[in-house]
């Protein structure tokens, strides 16, 4: 759950949306294969095997360390696991830079570290540690050693020249022994240079695909370690959520306890006051009890505020898109909300959609220098997507402030994402994605208006041109065939009124089809709307 | 004066009947759902309604609702809404129709007995009460809009109370000021604001607040 200022690459499919309202994200650095030229093709794959031959030198150096911790010197297997990683995570790169295949990390996540219990000890197994070194160590072995992708990794770095190396760096290959073959004077040497030209067009491209997906099989995720990745991330996600949740309870209790409560009983107190003077001083008595009645709107203030802060009324009473427009109605820069929702979504995850937007429309008048802001709300499917744009001069950087860190948690605990896009000079978009937020509707029922336009649909072409219109020029050419075509099996006088029905009938069942189709049409977009 | 009243909490109910009968104002019917208000305002069609936003049976916002479709079958039919909380939202949606008789109000206004039967009886008369927070609010999200920061403090007093609703006489008086005092006042704003100047109380507020509200 990472943030990226600039339009990076940590939600790719969020990064469309922000095409048309900002500069064209810079893709080309994910997407290699958008320069489909084949002289650059030849290069990467000639690159590629030169990296290769550099992965199988790594690989006997990865070989050596193993071989050396399995005799005893197993302190070197970290740093020996780090350098293949090392070397295993520039392949990552440069097979997503030049292949255009993206492949994950597939390891586990690190260990924690190790957390001394009561007596100030490390326990570690059934030994107990005075320092958390040996400890920490074991697990990060554990974690290096029961990782298949470290030895995944070993099985890519060893056979990467042999198999995809080679296939990648097949031209420069033959180019090479071309080379050495001419320069032997010998000149069928000449061919393999000219093969590989010859063939390089379609070669080069499909070679640098097969060496992606051979990379990603080596070295991408597993099932097994992307589980294990989601695990990780929901279990952190709930540790904040459960932070966050018991932080705002006592906020709460305390703003009541110092403010409502404590209002309540000076009340009380006032009140009180009020009786005892009410016989000796009546003049006395009623201003206080106006203090009083003054005292318990404050507190009523007090608790609107509070309110507010937990679940706004306008939420509950008109859902997330009304509740927009009632922020966007209080914000001092014009703000342009649509919402295009089809139903009422789940009380939590609107509650932290509504949140996350006030946060972001309150960044744009605190910081963003805007006149003008606009949301839009709308769905794809059962994902809720929520865009917050505005004219300002841009440059937001979520490292600085807590207001964007705050949002993204809010968002983590329903795996929603925030994307945002603020290059200096503007403008800023920001893209809230929630997935599973509507509950996809169940398909229509069947209703007769269904089954006849599907009737329609299907069966019209029927009346319309065999039984119609090819049986009218059979007529017309006076064949003595007769097929399957029904008028003519008819009595003569009975054979252009047939005729003609069936063409009315097919035009009617079109006609009916289109005109059910365009209704059905017309509704969809109006309940949408 | 004959009065409708919806408002589900019993005690508040009560007391608000209470305090209207003790101001001479008849209810005529005290409902607590927002289906039996629809009923009530269209059988009743009282002077004023007051009307409580969340009503049973949804909780939500069921009596402006009501008051709403109450308003359209009866044009103008004046109604006070009262809530916990104001927005402006609302406050629009209650202006929407442009026939004044509209009052929104915060429910703790119902402390001050005086004025809330002072509102109460403007709206009857086919006037505005707005809750001073909305206005507040109002002017806070024009606060980047040129004309309104034009304004003088005292002329922004004045904008403030004239959106609530209140006559040059009510401004005057809590203001301090003459009535004609009040009117160059109000003629200055109509100036800064580009409003064409209007006698009529109602109509007055009501270009003020949808100029405001057109922000």
């Amino acid at each position: 759950m990472r943030l990226r200022t600039d339009v990076g690459c940590t939600y790719p499919h969020l990064l469309r949306h922000l095409r048309p309202l900002s500069r064209p994200p810079r893709l080309s650095h994910t997407g290699g294969m958008s320069e489909r030229g084949t002289v650059p093709a030849l290069a990467k794959g000639a690159g590629l095997f030169c990296v290769a031959v550099f992965s199988q030198v790594v690989a006997a150096v990865v070989l050596v360390g193993m071989l050396l911790s399995s005799v005893g010197m197993v302190f070197l297997f970290p740093a020996t696991v780090r350098l293949m990683r090392r070397m295993t995570r520039l392949n990552r790169r440069l097979v997503a830079a030049w292949t255009g295949t993206p492949v994950d990390e597939p390891y586990l996540p690190e260990p924690a570290p190790p957390v001394p219990i009561a007596e100030g000890w490390y326990r570690d197994g059934r030994s107990l540690y005075k320092t958390p070194l040996i400890p920490a160590f074991n697990r990060r072995l554990n974690w290096l050693l029961k990782d298949s992708a470290t030895w995944r990794d070993f099985g890519f770095l060893a056979a990467d020249m042999w198999a995809g190396g080679l296939i990648a760096g097949a031209p420069l290959l033959l180019v090479v022994v071309g080379a050495v073959q001419l320069a032997g004077g010998n000149l069928i040497g000449l061919t393999w240079p000219l093969l590989a030209i010859a063939s390089a067009r379609w070669y080069a491209p499909w070679a640098l695909h097969v060496y992606g997906v051979i990379a990603r099989t080596f070295l991408g995720s597993t099932e097994k370690a992307r589980l294990a990745q989601q695990v990780d991330r929901l279990a952190r996600a709930r540790t904040e959520v459960v932070d966050s949740q018991a932080a705002e309870l006592r906020r709460i209790e305390r703003d009541l306890h110092d403010g409502a409560q404590a209002r309540l009983v000076a009340v009380g107190m006032t009140i009180g006051a009020a009786e005892e003077l009410m016989e000796s001083d009546p003049a006395a008595a009623r201003a206080l009890l106006a203090k009083a009645r003054e005292a318990s709107s404050t507190a009523l203030q007090e608790l609107r505020q509070l309110v507010r802060g937990i679940h706004p009324p306008v939420l509950a009473e008109r859902g997330l898109g009304d509740a927009v427009r009632a922020v966007a109605l209080d914000t001092a820069v014009r703000t342009h909300v649509s919402v295009d929702l089809p139903g009422k979504l789940d009380a939590p995850l609107e509650s932290a959609a509504y949140f996350a937007v006030s946060e972001l429309l309150t960044n744009v008048v605190r910081h963003s220098g805007a006149s003008e802001a606009w949301i839009d709300i709308s769905c794809q499917g059962p994902t809720l997507r929520i865009t917050v744009r505005d004219d300002g001069h841009g440059g937001a950087d979520p490292s600085r402030g807590t207001g964007l860190a705050g949002i993204e948690r809010r968002l983590a605990a329903f795996d929603g994402v925030l994307a945002l896009s603020s290059p200096p000079g503007g403008p800023t978009t920001a893209v809230i994605e929630l997935p599973r937020a509507l509950s996809v509707s169940p398909r229509p029922p069947v209703t007769w208006r269904t089954i006849t336009t599907g009737i329609c649909w299907s069966l019209c072409w029927i009346p319309l041109f065999p039984q119609g219109f090819v049986a009218m020029i059979l007529k017309l050419v006076g064949t003595p065939e007769k097929s399957w075509f029904l008028a003519l099996y008819m009595p003569e006088r009975l054979q252009w009124p047939t005729i003609i029905g069936m063409i009315v009938l097919g035009a009617g069942m079109l006609a009916t089809a289109s005109v059910l189709t365009a209704r059905h049409r017309n509704a969809k977009d109006a309940a949408c709307a | 004066m004959r009065v409708v009243l919806a408002e589900d909490l019993h005690l508040l109910r009560e007391g608000l009947v209470h305090l209207l009968r003790a101001h001479g104002l008849e209810v005529v019917a005290a409902v607590e759902s927002g289906p039996e208000l629809l009923d009530a305002l269209v059988r009743e069609r009282p002077d004023v309604a007051v009307v409580d936003v969340r009503l049973p049976p949804t909780f939500t916002d069921e009596g402006l609702q009501a008051s709403l479709a109450a308003r359209k079958r009866i044009p103008g039919l004046p109604v006070l809404v009262l809530s916990q909380h104001v927005e402006q939202l609302y406050a629009r949606e209650l202006l929407a129709d442009g026939s004044g008789g509209i009052g929104y109000l915060l429910k703790d206004r119902v402390f001050n007995s005086e004025q809330f039967i002072d509102a109460v009886r403007r709206v009857a008369a086919g006037g505005t009460a707005m809750d001073p927070e909305v206005i507040a609010k109002l002017l806070a999200s024009n606060a980047r809009n040129e004309p309104v920061g034009r304004l003088t403090p005292r002329e922004r007093e004045v904008l403030e109370l004239m959106a609530e609703g209140r006559s040059n006489a009510a401004i005057g008086q809590r203001l301090y000021l003459s009535d004609s005092a009040v009117g160059k006042h109000t003629a200055n704003i109509f100036a800064k604001l580009g409003l064409a100047p209007s006698d009529d109380d109602n109509r007055r507020v009501l270009a003020v607040l949808a100029y405001l509200n057109d922000k």
